[in-house]
């Protein structure tokens, strides 16, 4: 037999028990030859061209679901950022888009659109604010429809007035989706040094420079990995970094094979394998448990940020050898409302905000779906924002914040979405203000090491 | 670039006619068994064939349909899953 017999029981293991799935595939749309004067022209061709484009993509992907026996979690679509191509428009026009986006993500089966977002890190045209501001009714009115903005990287700085309007809508967004615990809020990122090939929502968007369509694959194996830590039992950090790489390396591997299948039967280009570790709520498949399986007492716990790292670096490491296509955000996801040890951990008061962020320096996104109470002053989630900025900037990586301030909730409470986005303890902040220091506005100057020429 | 060939792979506990459900299926649909190996701990029963269904006039789908329904009348289970997913995990 070309393959031994335990080769076979790990792959069918790693699928059937240790919730290894392909968790999206996200077909890319190039939205820039839907250009118009006309809004009601251009929501016919965006919705034409959306349906016509991933028309197939689900059923596809449910074929290949069942040729190779790994589940699907998602299929999604990701279009050019909303602005670019539409920049003529106003506010109530941006939100006509979204609600034509949605409608057409609902025609084609899928359960979220993202791009609904503008790239704002030096300076807005008068088209990306017009986008902003649409921002909160736009994710009140529709269920698909994903929003993101970039506001800083390492060639730009930090643009602090694209924060402080951000931090003013994510609290209006708030409000417009109170009845619904905020859940416009999750669909809602801020980004520094945003990758243009991220299949993730809420932060998927078809970049600038990408082909015309595309499909990028994201996987997830939070349990997998788990599984492999413990059945290595008590090695030293060097033996474990080596398990984690090899377990990266055969997850990349299928992930790869899946979505170029995609790809293939779509007649689009192939884009990129984003190696990330996606936790889920489910039991097992938690990356706070895989920190816990290290040998840690709790999240949280002095040694957290060093755990993260090197299981991010293996991560990193498995998956380049695995794939040439490695790309979007690829490292471990923290968020806490989407990880049951996570949650548990900031139930048990064992994980702050400030240890998330230090924990966000070193792993692949940032502040990710983090609920804090609803009166939580606009210009202190600047802030937090500003921050985790300066993480990105400096240490010329992505991060960003998915950040829910919980209308008329306070700490204590809890904010139950259900599925795949899971529960969120309220989490509290520091009731010290950060007012002066954001109000100042401007832009705070790319670092030293953008001139890299 | 398909090979054209599937792993099956087959496990729950042991009993009469397990193999011969599932090669007469096999049979019916024009498939080439290629390799069996099968290991049996106490009374439960792992079992891996490598097939051929290129020349098998039924698709995927339907193959797949088909057993699934013995899994189900057997109470064991059963997967079907494209070689190219092991080639990739487990093949430099």
């Amino acid at each position: 037999m070309p393959y031994e017999f335990e080769e076979i029981l790990e792959t069918i293991r790693m699928t059937q028990v240790e919730h290894f799935d392909i968790r999206t595939v996200t077909l890319g749309i190039n939205l820039r030859d839907c250009a118009d004067r006309d809004v009601n022209v251009i929501c016919q061709k965006v919705y034409d061209k959306i349906t016509r484009v991933a028309k197939n993509h689900v059923k596809i992907a449910e074929d290949i679901e069942r040729r190779f026996g790994i589940s699907i979690a998602n299929k999604r679509i990701a279009v050019t950022p909303v602005s670019i191509p539409f920049d003529n428009l106003k506010k109530d026009e941006f939100i006509k888009i979204a609600e034509t986006m949605d409608k057409a993500a609902e025609a084609v089966g899928v359960d979220y659109i993202g791009g609904f977002g503008a790239l704002v890190q030096k300076g807005f045209t008068k088209g990306e604010k017009e986008l902003i501001l649409a921002i909160p009714e736009a994710l009140a009115n529709t269920k698909r429809v994903c929003s993101s903005v970039n506001v800083a990287s390492t060639k730009a700085g930090i643009n602090i007035d694209a924060i402080n309007l951000m931090s003013h809508q994510i609290k209006e967004t708030a409000r417009l989706t109170a009845k619904d615990g905020s859940i416009g809020c999750a669909k809602l990122v801020v980004f520094c040094n945003v990758p243009e090939d991220n299949p993730f929502v809420a932060g998927a968007f078809h970049g600038v420079s990408e082909a015309e369509a595309s499909i990028n694959v994201g996987i997830s194996g939070p349990g997998v990995v788990l599984q492999a830590i413990r059945e290595a039992g008590r090695v030293d950090l060097g033996q474990l970094a080596e398990v984690i790489k090899k377990t990266a390396f055969k997850i990349t591997r299928a992930g790869e094979l899946i979505g170029r299948k995609v790809a293939e039967l779509l007649g689009v280009e192939f884009g990129i394998v984003d190696i990330s570790l996606a936790p889920t709520p489910a039991e097992g498949d938690s990356v706070a448990d895989i920190l816990e399986a290290m040998g840690l007492q709790s999240v949280g716990a002095p040694g957290t940020t060093a755990a993260l790292a090197m299981l991010n670096d293996s991560v990193k490491k498995g998956g380049l050898m695995a794939s040439s296509s490695v790309g979007g955000l690829s490292g471990a996801f923290i968020p806490v409302s989407e990880d049951a040890g996570m949650i548990r951990a900031v139930q048990k008061g064992h994980l702050s905000i400030e240890k998330l962020e230090a924990m966000t320096s070193v792993c692949s996104v940032g502040l990710d779906m983090i609920a804090i109470p609803g009166d939580t002053p606009e210009e202190t989630i600047a802030g937090i924002i500003a921050d985790e900025c300066a993480i990105g900037v400096i240490n010329d990586k992505t991060t960003a914040v998915r950040i829910i301030p919980a209308y008329g909730k306070k700490v204590g409470d809890i904010v139950e979405y259900g599925g795949l986005l899971g529960s969120a303890p309220i989490m509290p902040v520091r009731n010290l203000s950060s007012k002066e220091f954001v109000l100042r506005g401007g832009r705070i100057p790319a670092p030293v090491r953008s001139l890299t020429n | 670039m398909d090979s054209g060939r599937v792993i099956i792979t087959s496990y729950g506990i042991n009993r009469p006619g397990v193999v011969s459900k599932i090669s007469t299926i096999l049979a019916e649909a024009n498939c080439d068994i290629q390799d069996i190996t099968q290991k049996i701990l106490q009374e439960f029963f792992t079992m891996i064939m490598i097939v051929d269904i290129s020349n098998s006039p039924l698709s995927f789908k339907e193959l797949h349909d088909r057993l699934a329904n013995a899994a189900e009348e057997m109470n064991i289970k059963i997967m079907i899953q494209h070689e190219d997913v092991f080639k990739s995990m487990h093949r430099i």
